[in-house]
Parts: structure tokens; sequence; C-alpha cells
């Protein structure tokens, strides 16, 4: 059984895109139809991925020896494009996270979007992510890896923009699609750099390929083909510089940023380098940049989300530094503690936004944390969801995020100390916000005109059952070894540094502490806080200007520049163009001067030729004449 | 052999125009009946050559000689290979779906499908000619009926229809005039005794034409070819000719009729003069690569819809240019299935935007707005054109511009570069017209438009079927595209140590 699974796992990503053709083509108007078409595919590829996870430990599958299988997609030249499925450890992982969540958010979106309209499309562009997330984590190369991201891409733009009528959300859509897509350009630069090096897309082939390469030529040329491939993951994985989008996709509905912007799509710049880890491992140098990209990412978005206020931006900046933490992981060496988090902050990080979906939903819309308080009372599931999420992240054992995020400081400390102490100081901000995010909105006095209320059953499970992976993810995977089983080069040690938990649990505790003591005892006035760290408090509120740069940047760069182009265009290029025509009328106009059809101007013309004519004979004659008449 | 084919394909409209004539002018609905029927046949004709063609053998199949003007040795020649198959089912699909984007037609619609048949007739003579004189004489042919289309059914914005008209006339005849020279002097120097393109090949591979010869006559081709595929600095006439035209113009103009350029290249340019093109390639690429990028920043602050996807076009051009400027096997599969993809999503982008220029007389993209509310078909019209035109995965847009890319990364490395920047710019000016035009906050004054249906649905469904098809089975395309360029495989190799204009050195 568990073989019919694997050699059927091209499966997994046809059946949510058959789910997206039949909504699409059949049954959007219908929204129960619709809904239940894309939750049952979902459940026969969740059904179909834990087949696949059970044959790669039955089996086993390893790392360094993959299952795959794959087809001709196209040939031009001597070059053949193929498509497929490559499965290890690795993938399995992949699309049990990326399935559970997808069948979770599906569940929880038919009580979420029972009263839009437009629920039917909402589900068949659900079941299309789905199945260019599935086909983007099953790639066996760098050609279907691109099309799968580009389509993940598409996905993503169609469901921020889903409410299309709002300008926010349109705007939001384009401003995600090219931020990626300049990533993407980088990344288009990289893989066809990896074809003309060696031939060759496919992961497998490279990794066999790429020793003797390096022995034989040096990292030189690779160095810039990882770091143009990484300028993808930058734009799709949300770091800085290209971390701009993911905030404003919140405009998408809260499922979609649980699913998408959470979970899945954002850490497919993450997976991407994991996948190809054979290549980035080794090359020393884009460790290092990725290492400090991601680093300088979690820090600074953490020093954002520490004074946004709407609920889903919180989030949002502190996806960003969970993204960084993992681009850090895979910077310092550890292939591991990279995915483990990885999974880890997919089921609560979509547990934290779903839960962020409910509260919105019964705020009517009211986003702002500042404007809600005391829901605990009033959601007591959503209430004991949310603070099991927010123990996660904060890394609070035995919880998730504690074994990941532990694994993630190890590995940062035996590479650099400097890069162990950025992310020792960002697991105490995110510690410390995510705080302030849980006593701001669900302690403290009920405002008064508060509409909210427990959320329906739909909603309601799928929030309990991400709060036990939550829990019991972390654990289950330090004791049942996941490092044994996704890992790159020799396994790491499964341990735990007394030394560095001690300190980052110390760190949350203390961060629990002052957000208690500011939020809920009022000890201290949070105003009085931002308005003594003046600069420091705007800049970070402003996200540091990063969006008014980018403006600016566009206003100039391609905007004016384009009606400069546009000028020459006109004037110049088509001026010619215009002038020769004038040129050549104006040379036409002159002879034709002579052929006008008034006979009295012909006529005229006539006898003055018939003058010029005598004249001329006349003179003619009068100098032959004289001529003749000296020769007499 | 039965039925010759390709003469059907080609007397199908030209029989339709001839009924049409004969017809009074009041039966619109005959009239548009026998178009849609005779495009119909053709259509279905060409898909059954396209599933026919032996790809395993190649070369051209179908094939059909009558002696014509034996002095000269011109012979009504046709045929197709895996170059011109594609383009003969471009042809046919997009005059297909033209037809449908000129179904509700009130002015003259007699006077409106003789002259698009012609029309037709013409473009499609040019895919199948295996004669020199021939292709020329289609080529002339199309001219004409463009002249007076857009004279007669054209609209003026930003400049006067007349402009606009004649405008694109005097490039065409312009291109045409520099196309005939070449093809004279080649004529001439390849011993004036025959037309025949395969002739004309071998005289070129037995080095009858001197490497000076092909320079020169390469130069009067590109300047012909190269206008037609508005290649810059001759691109002006592009966007404001379609402006100008109606809906069925711009869609043929823009989906077939520019690809006369880049196929000529090939087909003569490149397999005729190969010193020649060998030698001009460099050139090819720097314009190339300022076609991509320069229109691609004029499309962005352009209003007018026909002018977006105008200068769109002229950069997608570029593409095609480059593609061919590589003169590699892998570059030139890209160029070919390149004119294909751009065929198929320029034709459906305007079919989309003349069926709302027609109902509401709107085009400018600041006017327009929240389409998505009330004409959910037209959205996705304008969507699947869009995305194509992005290149994004499983449409017809993504391999095409993959291969190019691949094929032109490590000759032109530069311009390769540049022009593969254009994935943003394309990005930016394509979303910010579809976000503009299709979403945003309801719009009362749209909410009385109807939306797509019957006939009007006609292009969106053609069109798409082939812009999802070939784009989730590109072997489909580039299958039939290789069997063509295959057998130019030894003729590039022999290319790649021949003399270039500045030793290459872009």
């Amino acid at each position: 059984m568990f073989d019919f699974a694997l050699t059927h796992a091209w499966l997994i990503p046809l059946l949510p895109a058959l789910a997206f053709l039949i909504i699409g083509l059949g049954t959007r108007q219908d929204k129960d139809t619709s809904a239940k078409i894309a939750i049952t595919m979902s459940a026969l590829s969740f059904l179909l991925a834990l087949g696949v996870a059970g044959a790669v430990i039955t089996r086993p599958v390893v790392m360094a020896d993959p299952f795959v299988m794959k087809t001709l997609w196209a040939k031009v030249g001597d070059i053949e494009l193929f498509m497929g499925v490559l499965v290890d450890p690795l993938t399995a992982m992949m699309l049990f996270v990326v399935t559970t969540v997808a069948l979770l958010v599906q569940i929880y979106s038919v009580g979420y979007m029972a009263h839009d309209p437009g629920a039917g499309r909402f589900f068949a562009f659900l079941s299309l992510f789905a199945s260019s997330m599935l086909g983007l984590v099953l790639s066996v190369n760098f050609m279907q890896m691109y099309a799968f991201w580009e389509l993940v891409g598409l996905c993503s733009y169609l469901l921020i923009g889903f409410y299309y009528y709002k300008d926010s959300a349109r705007e939001a859509a384009k401003k995600a699609f090219i931020t990626t897509r300049i990533g993407d350009f980088g990344m288009l630069l990289g893989i066809l750099l990896v074809q003309l090096t060696f031939g060759t897309l496919d992961f497998l082939e490279l990794k066999a390929l790429l020793p003797t390469y390096i022995w034989e030529t040096g990292g030189g040329i690779l160095t810039v083909i990882a770091l143009l491939l990484f300028i993808g993951p930058i734009g799709k994985s949300g770091q800085f510089p290209l971390h701009v989008w993911l905030p404003d996709a919140m405009e998408g509905p809260t499922p979609v940023s649980a699913l998408i912007h959470a979970a899945t799509m954002v850490v497919a710049g993450v997976y991407l380098v994991g996948r190809a880890y054979f290549l980035f491992s080794a090359l020393p140098v884009v460790l290092e940049v990725i290492a400090w990209v991601g680093g300088f990412t979690a820090i600074f978005a953490a020093t954002i989300a520490i004074t946004q206020r709407p609920f889903k931006r919180i989030l949002a900046y502190s996806t960003i530094s969970q993204l960084g933490y993992m681009m850090l992981a895979l910077g310092v060496g550890s292939l591991t503690a990279s995915m483990f988090h990885l999974m880890t902050h997919a089921f609560f990080k979509a547990l934290l936004f779903l839960c962020a979906g409910a509260v919105i939903e019964a705020m009517h819309e009211e986003a702002d944390i500042f404007k809600m308080g005391g829901l605990k009372e009033r959601m007591p599931v959503t209430f004991r969801c949310m603070t099991i999420g927010v123990l996660a992240i904060a890394g609070v054992p035995p919880l998730a995020g504690f074994f990941s995020k532990d694994a993630i400081l190890a590995a940062a400390a035996e590479v650099s100390t400097p890069l162990y102490i950025l992310a020792t100081v960002t697991a105490f901000l995110t510690a410390f916000y995510m705080a302030r995010l849980l006593f701001v909105a669900f302690f403290g006095e009920v405002k008064p005109d508060c509409p909210a209320q427990e959320t329906n059953a739909w909603m309601r499970w799928p929030l309990v059952v991400l709060a036990a992976l939550s829990v019991v993810s972390g654990v289950w995977g330090h004791f049942a070894g996941f490092g044994e089983w996704v890992f790159h080069g020799p396994i790491t040690e499964e341990h735990i540094s007394w030394q560095i938990a001690g300190t980052s649990v110390a760190l949350t505790l203390l961060a629990f502490f002052l957000a208690y003591e500011i939020y809920v005892a009022k000890r201290w006035s949070s105003y009085e806080i931002s308005r003594r760290l003046g600069v420091l408090y705007t800049l970070s509120y402003n996200k540091y200007y990063i969006d008014e740069i980018y403006t600016v940047i566009r206003n100039t760069f391609v905007d004016k520049f384009g009606a400069v182009l546009y000028w020459f265009d006109l004037h110049i290029v088509d001026g010619i163009v215009n002038g020769l025509a004038r040129f050549t009328g104006g040379l036409s106009g002159v002879l034709g001067l002579a052929e006008n059809g008034q006979v009295q101007r012909y006529v005229t013309v006539f006898y003055c030729g018939a003058i010029a004519l005598v004249a001329y004979s006349l003179v003619f004659a009068w100098l032959v004449l004289s001529v003749l008449g000296g020769a007499f | 052999m039965g039925l010759p084919l390709l003469s059907t394909v080609l007397l199908a409209p030209l029989l339709a125009a001839l009924a049409i004539c004969l017809l009074p002018r009041e039966s619109r609905d005959q009239i548009r009946l026998i178009a849609a029927g005779a495009m119909t046949l053709a259509t279905v004709l060409t898909l059954y050559a396209y599933a026919a063609y032996d790809t395993a053998a190649g070369g051209m199949q179908f094939t059909e000689s009558i002696p014509w003007i034996t002095d000269l040795g011109v012979t009504y020649a046709l045929g197709v290979d895996g170059i011109s198959l594609p383009m003969l089912l471009l042809t046919d699909v997009i005059g297909l779906a033209s037809v449908f984007s000129s179904w509700n037609i009130e002015k003259r619609p007699k006077d409106f499908f003789v002259l698009l048949m012609v029309l037709i007739a013409g473009v499609t003579g040019t895919f199948i000619a295996r004669d020199l004189f021939i292709f020329l004489l289609c080529y002339e042919v199309v001219v004409i009926p463009i002249y007076i289309m857009v004279l007669i059914w054209g609209s003026t914005k930003r400049v006067p229809k007349e402009y606009a008209g004649i405008k694109l006339t005097i490039f065409l005849l312009m291109g045409s005039a520099f196309m005939l020279v070449g093809v004279v002097s080649l004529f001439l120097e390849a011993g004036g005794q025959t037309f025949d393109m395969a002739a004309l090949v071998e005289a070129s591979r037995t080095g009858m034409l001197s490497e000076d010869f092909q320079i020169f006559a390469f130069l009067l081709l590109l300047l012909g070819f190269g206008s037609l595929l508005s290649m810059f600095p001759f691109h002006s006439w592009s966007p404001d000719g379609y402006a100008g035209a109606p809906t069925a113009v711009s869609m043929i103009h823009a989906g077939v009729l520019k690809k006369i350029g880049g196929y000529g290249l090939i087909r003569l340019g490149l397999l005729v003069l190969p010193l020649g093109a060998k030698f001009w390639a460099p050139l090819i690429a720097a314009l190339a690569m300022i076609n991509v990028m320069y229109a691609a920043y004029i499309a962005m602050v352009q209003k007018d819809l026909k002018y977006i996807i105008g200068y769109s076009s002229v950069s997608h051009m570029g593409y095609v240019l480059l593609g061919f400027a590589a003169l590699n096997a892998v570059s030139i599969t890209g160029a070919i299935a390149n004119m294909v993809a751009h065929g198929i999503m320029a034709s459906l982008f305007f079919s989309q935007i003349g069926y709302i220029y027609e109902r509401t007389h709107l085009r400018s993209v600041p006017e327009l707005a929240g389409l998505a509310h009330h004409l959910p078909r037209l959205t996705v019209g304008f969507m699947l054109a869009g995305l194509a035109s992005v290149g994004l995965p499983g449409l017809i847009g993504f391999v095409p511009e993959f291969t190019i890319f691949v094929g032109t990364l490590s000759v032109y490395p530069v311009c390769a570069f540049l022009a593969i920047a254009g994935i943003i710019f394309s990005a930016l000016y394509i979303l910010r017209m579809l976000a503009k035009v299709l979403f945003g906050p309801r719009v009362e004054r749209f909410a009385a438009v109807p939306d797509e249906q019957g006939a009007d649905l006609v292009p969106l469904l053609l069109l798409g079927v082939f812009l999802v098809g070939f784009g989730l089975f590109p072997e489909l395309l580039m299958g039939v595209i290789r069997s063509g360029v295959t057998p130019l495989e030894p003729l590039l190799a022999q290319l790649s140590g021949a003399p270039t204009l500045l030793g290459g050195g872009f």
C-alpha cells in the first residue's frame, strides 16, 4: 500500500489540480459543492502524502537514494526538459506539512467563507495553489521548480487580490507579484547558467557532477550561480530587501494568509535552498551570505513587529523574521535545523493566523489589536489555541518551537558568535511581541461595543488540530530522530545544549514578564516608552521607510524614464519618420507645381519655354556667326 | 494524392470572398456565415495537416507544384515544413477568431468580410509558398486590404486613423520595396533561372552567392523583414497602426502578419544568405535588446490599451529577433515558438480589447475600471492573455521564452541579460493594466455592458484552447518546430566560424 502511494506520488499534485478544473469550469457558482470537491481532493492528497511518508520510512528511502519518476515535457534542440516526482525524506516531510495545512485551511474556509459569494472561486484558487505547491515540492529539476514556483506566485497573486473590489487588495496583489518577480529574474538567470555550465538541470545529475566540477575548475562561476539562485528565495521567502510584499499580502482572506503567506508558499525559498543544498553547501562564501541575510532579516523584521498594531501585520513580520531564522540555519550549515523549524513553524504559524481570522471575523473586520481586549472570556477555545501558538513560537518547552529554535541556535553558535547573538536577541524580541499581541488582544477589559463571540465548528476544529500539532511536532521530531532522516553531510547528534536552551528560555520568560508588566499590569506606560525611544520607535513603526524608498525609485527610474523614452519615440524616432515623409511631400510638391492641371499655366510655361528656346537659338546663332565671322 | 490540402486552405477564404461578392449588401448573416464556414474549413484542414505531419521524416510535406511562368522560372509550389506549419496553424486559428471578433460589424459588412478574407488568404500564401515569387505576390496582396480596412473601419484616438493607415501601409510598402530589390538581386545572382526557394538554398550551398553579395542582400532583407517585425528603429508604425485599425486587422496584424518578418528572416535570410545573417547578427542582437527594454519602458507609460499591447508586441518581437540573432538550433526553435506564442496572446488581447471598445467606446486605462464585476468572461480573457505575456508556466509563453533565454545567454550575454530583465518590466506594465481595468470598486456605468456570449465568446475559447493547450503540453508545438529546425543544424554549425560585424563584439 505504501508502495502504491510512492509510485503514484504524481497524483498528489494532480488531484487538487483536478479540483481546480472541476470547480473552475463547472461548480464555481455552487459553493457547497465546490467546497466538497476541494476538500475531498485535498483529503485524498493528504492520504497519499501519508502513504508516501510511510513508504519513505518502511522502504526506506533515504536522502542519498531518492525515489524518482519523470517524463519528458518538452525538448528543444538537445535540451530535454522533464517533469516528474522526486521523493526523499525531505520531500515526504514537505508533502505532509503542505497537505495537512492545506486540508485544515480548506475545512476552516468552509466556515470562514460561508457568506462570501465568491467562495467557489476561492476554493478553486486554493486547490490550484495546493497543486502548484505540491508540484514544486516534488520537483526533479530546476526547471520544474521554477515553473511551479511561478505558479504558486500566480496563486498568491490571485488570492491576495481575492477581494478584487478593494483597491488595497488589488495593489497588494500586484506588489507581491512584481516584487517576487525581481527575485525570479535572478533565479532564472541562475538556472540558465546552471544549464549552460552543466548541460542539465536535474537535481540528482547535478549532485553527481558537482564534486568533479569543483575539483577541476574551482567555485568561481558556481558562486555567481548560487548567489543568483538565492535571489529567488530572497523574493519568495520575504528576505530583506524584498520582504515588502509579505505584510501587504495580508489583504487576502485570512485562510490564505495562513496557508500561503505563513505556512507553505513563503517557505518555498527555504525549500529551494534546502533542495539544492548540495550546491549551496559546497560554497562557503554563499553560505555566509545566506546566513547573514537570514540573520539580518530575522532581527530586522522582529524590530518592526514590536510596534505594529494590526493583528495580521504583526504575524506577517513575525513570519518574515522566522523565515530569516530558517535561512540563517541553512547559512550556518544545518539543513536539519532549518527544515525542522520549517515544519514546526508551518503548524504554529498557521494556527496563529487561523486564530487571527477567527478574531478578526468575530470583531467584524476590526484588525487593530488595541481596539480588542478581553477576548479570552468571549472566545475561550480560540484563546487557548492562540496561547499555545504564542508559547510555541516563543520557544517555551516542551512546545514545538522550543526544539526547532534550539536546533537553530545551537547550529549558529557552532559557526559564528555574532550570528548566535543576533538569533538570541531575535528570540527575545519574538517572545516580547507575541506576548504583547496576546495580552493586548485577549486580556484586559472587554471593550463596550465588542461584538466578539466564539467561532463556529468548521473554524474551531482545525484550530484544535493545529494546536495539537504545535504541541507535539517538536517533541516528536526531536525524539523520533528528524535529523536522521532529513540531513546533509554527517548526521548531527540530537541533543539539547542546556546552556543555549537555558539562555533562550530565560530570555523568553523575561520578555513575557516585561510584556505582562507593560500591557496587563500597566506598570509602565507603553506610550511613555515609545516616546522615550523617539526616532527608533518612528523608524520601526514606519517599517524603516523601505516602501517609501521603493516608491521613489520606481517613480524616478521606471515611470519617469519611461516617459522620457516615450517622448524620444514620439519626437525623435517618429519625428524622423514624419520628417522624411514631409521632406518627400515637400519635394513632390515642388515637382508637382509643373503639373497642377491649369491649362493657362501649361501655356505660359510652354511660351516661356518657346521664348527661351528662341532666345537660346539666337544667342547660339550669334555666337556661331561671330566665331565663324572671326574665321573669315 | 486526393485533395490538394494546402490549395484548399489557401483558396477557401478566396472563394468565400468571391461568394460574398455575389451576395446582396443586406444579407449580413449569410456573409458572416460564409466567412466563418470558410475559415472553419481552413482551420480544420490545417489541424489535420498539423496532426498528420510526419515529424520523423521532416522536410516539406503536403507539397503541390504547378509550373506557372516558365520563362521566369515561377512555379505555383506549396508545401509546409516544421517552420511554416505552426505559422499556418496560427494564421487560420487567428483568422477564424477574427471573423467572430467582427461578428457584429454594422458598417458595410460585405466589403469588410471580402477584404478580411483576401487578407487572410494573402497571409496564408506567404507561409505555404515554396516559391519566392508567390511569396512576394501574396505579401503584396496583404497590403491593400489593410489600408482600406483601417480607413473605413478604423478608429481615431491619439492619431487620426488616416495617418495610422497610411503609416502602416508606407512602412509595409517600404519594407517590401527593400525586400523586392533583395529578392530580384538574389534571383539574378543565383543564375536567373528559378524562384524556387529550395533551388536558391542549393545555389547558396554550392557557393554561387559570394559572401559580399550575401552581406549586401541580407541587409536589404533585414530592412524589409525587420521593419515588418517592428525592429527598432522601424517599429513606430506598429502601435499607431494597431491603434487605428479595426479589431480584426489588429488581431491578424499583430498575430500573424508581423510574423512574416521573422519567418522571412529564417526562410530566406538564414537559409539562402547564411553568411549575411551571420555578419549582421550582432547588430540584430543589439537592436533586439533595445526592442525588449525600450518598448517595455514605453508600454509602462501608455494609457490606451491598444498602445500598451502595441508596444508590448514590439517588446516581445525583441525576443524573437534575439533568438534569431544567436543562430543556434535552440535559440531559433525558441524564436519560432515565441512567434506562435505571441501571435495567440496578442490576438486574444486585441479581441478582448475590441469587445470592450465596441460596447463602451472606451479604450483608455484611466477610464475603464472594475470590469470584473460585470464581465467575468472578458476578465478571464484578459487575464489569460496577460499572464501568457508575463510568461507564466502552463501557458503558451513560458517554454518559448525559456528556450530563447537558454539559446542566447551564452552567445550574447549582455543583450540576453537585459532581455531577461524584461520579464520584470512586462510584469509591471501588464499587471498594472489588468489591475486598473479589471479590478477595483464596482463602476455602475459598466453594469449595462453584457458579458461575452455566443459568437463573441468564440475568440476567447478558440485562442484560449491553444494558449493553455500548448502551455501544458509544449511538446505538441516544440516537436513540430524541432523537425523544422533540426535540418538547419549542419548549416548553423558551419556558420559558427564565419565572420561577423565588428567581430561580434557585442
